[in-house]
């Protein structure tokens, strides 16, 4: 018998790390369709099931509006289920992750983040995850490798405490089709982390109830209500499965992470793998002297704004990098900041729009942006970078 | 005192405070196909006229578990259910999907299909009113030919066939499917019955007569749905693995427009129109009995 638990390290690919995180949550039930640039991570699934390392049902669907049918089915009986897709198959979802929301199961999906079409796109941006943002599932973006599989397990610790669905995002190619040495955690440990599923309601013969039907108005608004408070326990949640994840596994992540904001004149608002390009950048500039921080959000549903105003509380100007775009308003992040800080502080956040369908953000790029907010007193709700015109 | 032999069982898991309308085919059916179904039973049901019928929030007139699903997903959901229960360990259980014509023979066809192919473990029943009854009689593609509904009013009625539904079923190869009806209690248990025992797909093809829909009198869906079979005009009849055909009730022959006279839908029909049709049922039912025979 092991003494200490250990664990292994390979080099795998970020859709690869997800569906190591989904074996050794052992999910039970998984239900998917190919659709670029997520298709590895169902396909190692695949092997899995296959090869009896995860003993689970693979339902193998013809549309990703079934996959996500099939995994309420599967939730509702009281299995513990998973998908992964990216873009149009999210997008094919999109009444069924009301479903899956609505019906408060804790299924958790990867979304690897791929520009919508037309014209056809497979390179990352966010505008397919953040279409989705009002429909009740809690929304987690990654920058590493040993963050997408760490945050898949914990992702069930809290989808199965808060009764709510959790999607986990990844950018395309940029995590999803590159490697990384990871860490992949003992199944025992993880296993003492995240016990079986055992849900308080399900489809059960001996104890028959209906789920999901017609509410008049004198319940439907409560049901929403407890969505509502659902979402905002789930702060608490994350952070308590962080810290415990932490403590078992030696790594931890936060709802956002503040870098070098204490006192940051400056403070650039990132998330997921941009945030790696961006830090590199805040030390270049840190070491010529100048006073810039970086803010990651992590956790954008249920948005972190307590977390998020705190650390922002010293900054003079802010730059919120959006890989994505709301048209006829601008982009997402920087509205969700603004939101936050609203009723706070008049704090002038520029709203600046990078990256669109995969187009590459680099050091220059983040340079540019920095120098942009600097130069400028009068903050920008819009602000294009490297568009050509 | 004469000996009665009861062959639909005497359960009872469909409870009497359910909203169905009065004359309502799809209550009689579901009634006795939980009767052979028995309490070990998970209904999944989409969105049809049995949303409603099941009873609002936090009612049930199920004393079975009932799963609501959207539209489009009965079989997929209910693939979704039978793989819970099988990795818990529950292989007993029956998984019904319960829907209505709209959500089997139109938006949730590609669903179907999928599981079809796959040939999951459960059991798929459609309840078919022939239109879209729920949001108020709209043609579906299980609308007959020459049909009112209103969305072909009476100027311009369904000029299309129905749907060959049992054809499509059949062309997947799944280990059976059966029409069935609510005039014939007995056939209908049966198949259930017969369709419990049987591990993979199974497709039951249930024509449900709608009083308000089709414009009849809510005492004449029994004596209705009875005249479609005795007419030709929906044949009782099973397919095992997608190949062996099998009558299971052989009709008197009664020409077809005793049925179609005595519904308010069909009340704009000519003769000529009548004459029409019945050619058609010949030709159909004749080439049903080719299929019977091909096995025989």
């Amino acid at each position: 018998m092991k003494a200490i638990a250990t664990s292994t390290k390979k080099v795998i690919t970020g859709n690869h790390a997800v569906s190591y995180g989904a074996m050794l949550s052992r999910v039970q039930v998984i239900s998917a369709y190919p659709i670029t640039p997520q298709t590895q991570i169902v396909e190692l699934l695949s092997e899995f099931c296959a090869n009896g390392t995860l003993s689970a049902r693979f339902i193998k669907v013809e549309s990703e509006h079934s996959a996500m049918a099939a995994l309420i089915g599967a939730s509702s009986a009281g299995a513990r289920a998973f998908t992964a897709t990216s873009s149009h198959g999210l997008a094919l979802m999109h009444e069924m992750l009301h479903w899956a929301a609505g019906a408060r199961l804790p299924i958790v999906m990867a979304d690897v983040n791929r520009a919508m079409g037309p014209p056809w796109s497979v390179w990352t941006d966010q505008n397919d995850s953040l279409s989705q943002r009002d429909t009740g599932w809690m929304q987690l973006y990654c920058e590493s490798n040993q963050e997408v599989l760490d945050s898949v397990i914990c992702a069930y610790k809290v989808a199965e405490k808060v009764l709510l669905p959790v999607m986990l995002v990844l950018d395309a190619f940029v995590l999803s089709h590159t490697a990384e040495p990871v860490e992949i955690p003992d199944q025992e440990l993880v296993d003492r982390y995240l016990p079986p599923f055992r849900p308080l309601y399900r489809l059960d013969v001996n104890n028959p109830h209906a789920f999901g039907g017609l509410a008049p108005p004198e319940t439907y608004m409560e049901l929403r209500y407890q969505m509502q408070q659902s979402m905002e326990q789930a702060l608490s949640e994350w952070e308590r499965a962080d810290e415990e994840y932490g403590e078992l596994f030696g790594r931890r992540y936060g709802l956002i992470e503040p870098y070098h904001t204490e006192d940051a004149d400056l403070v650039l608002v990132t998330s997921s793998t941009v945030t790696s390009t961006a830090r590199v950048v805040i030390d270049e500039l840190r070491e010529q002297g100048q006073r810039v921080g970086l803010l990651k959000i992590r956790l954008f549903r249920p948005f972190p704004s307590e977390a998020v105003r705190h650390a922002l509380r010293g900054a003079r100007k802010v730059a919120v990098i959006d890989r994505n775009i709301s048209f006829g308003a601008g982009g997402i992040f920087a509205q969700e900041i603004k939101s936050a800080l609203h009723n706070h502080r008049g704090l002038p956040i520029f709203g600046l729009v990078a990256g669109l369908g995969g187009r590459d953000i680099t050091p220059a790029t983040i340079q540019e942006i920095i120098q942009y907010a600097q130069a400028h007193d009068e903050p920008e709700d819009l602000v294009w970078i490297g568009v050509k015109r | 005192m004469s000996h009665v032999n009861f062959t639909v069982p005497e359960v009872e898991l469909m409870g009497s405070g359910h909203l169905g309308c009065q004359g309502c085919g799809a209550t009689l059916g579901m009634r006795y196909v939980l009767k052979a179904l028995g309490p070990k039973t998970i209904v999944v049901l989409p969105a049809c006229c049995w949303t409603i019928i099941a009873g609002p929030f936090p009612y049930s007139s199920l004393k079975v578990p009932l799963l609501h699903t959207a539209f489009e997903t009965a079989a997929v959901a209910a693939s979704g259910v039978r793989a819970a229960l099988d990795v818990q360990g529950d292989t007993e259980t029956t998984v019904l999907a319960w829907a209505g014509d709209g959500g089997t023979f139109d938006i949730g066809l590609q669903s179907l299909s999928g599981a079809a192919e796959r040939n999951e473990n459960i059991l798929y029943v459609c309840y078919d009113n022939e239109a879209y009854m729920n949001t108020g009689i709209q043609r579906s593609s299980a609308t007959p030919y020459l049909a009112w509904t209103t969305t072909t009013p009476k100027l311009s009625p369904k000029g299309e066939p129905k749907k060959d539904m049992m054809g499509i079923m059949a062309a997947h190869r799944i280990p059976y499917a059966a029409t069935a009806s609510i005039a014939y209690p007995d056939d209908l248990v049966r198949k259930i019955e017969k369709a419990k025992s049987i591990r993979g797909m199974k497709f039951i093809h249930l024509l449900s007569p709608c009083p308000p829909g089709w414009k009849i009198s809510s005492e004449l869906s029994v004596k209705l749905a009875r005249l479609a079979v005795q007419t030709k005009v929906f044949p009782l009849y099973e397919i095992e693995e997608g190949t062996h055909y099998t009558i299971s009730v052989m009709p008197d022959g009664i020409p077809a427009r005793e049925y179609f006279t005595q519904q308010g839908r069909f009340s704009h029909l000519r003769e000529e129109d009548t004459e029409r049709i019945q050619k058609i049922v010949d030709t159909e039912w004749e080439r049903l009995l080719d299929k019977c025979r091909d096995h025989m």
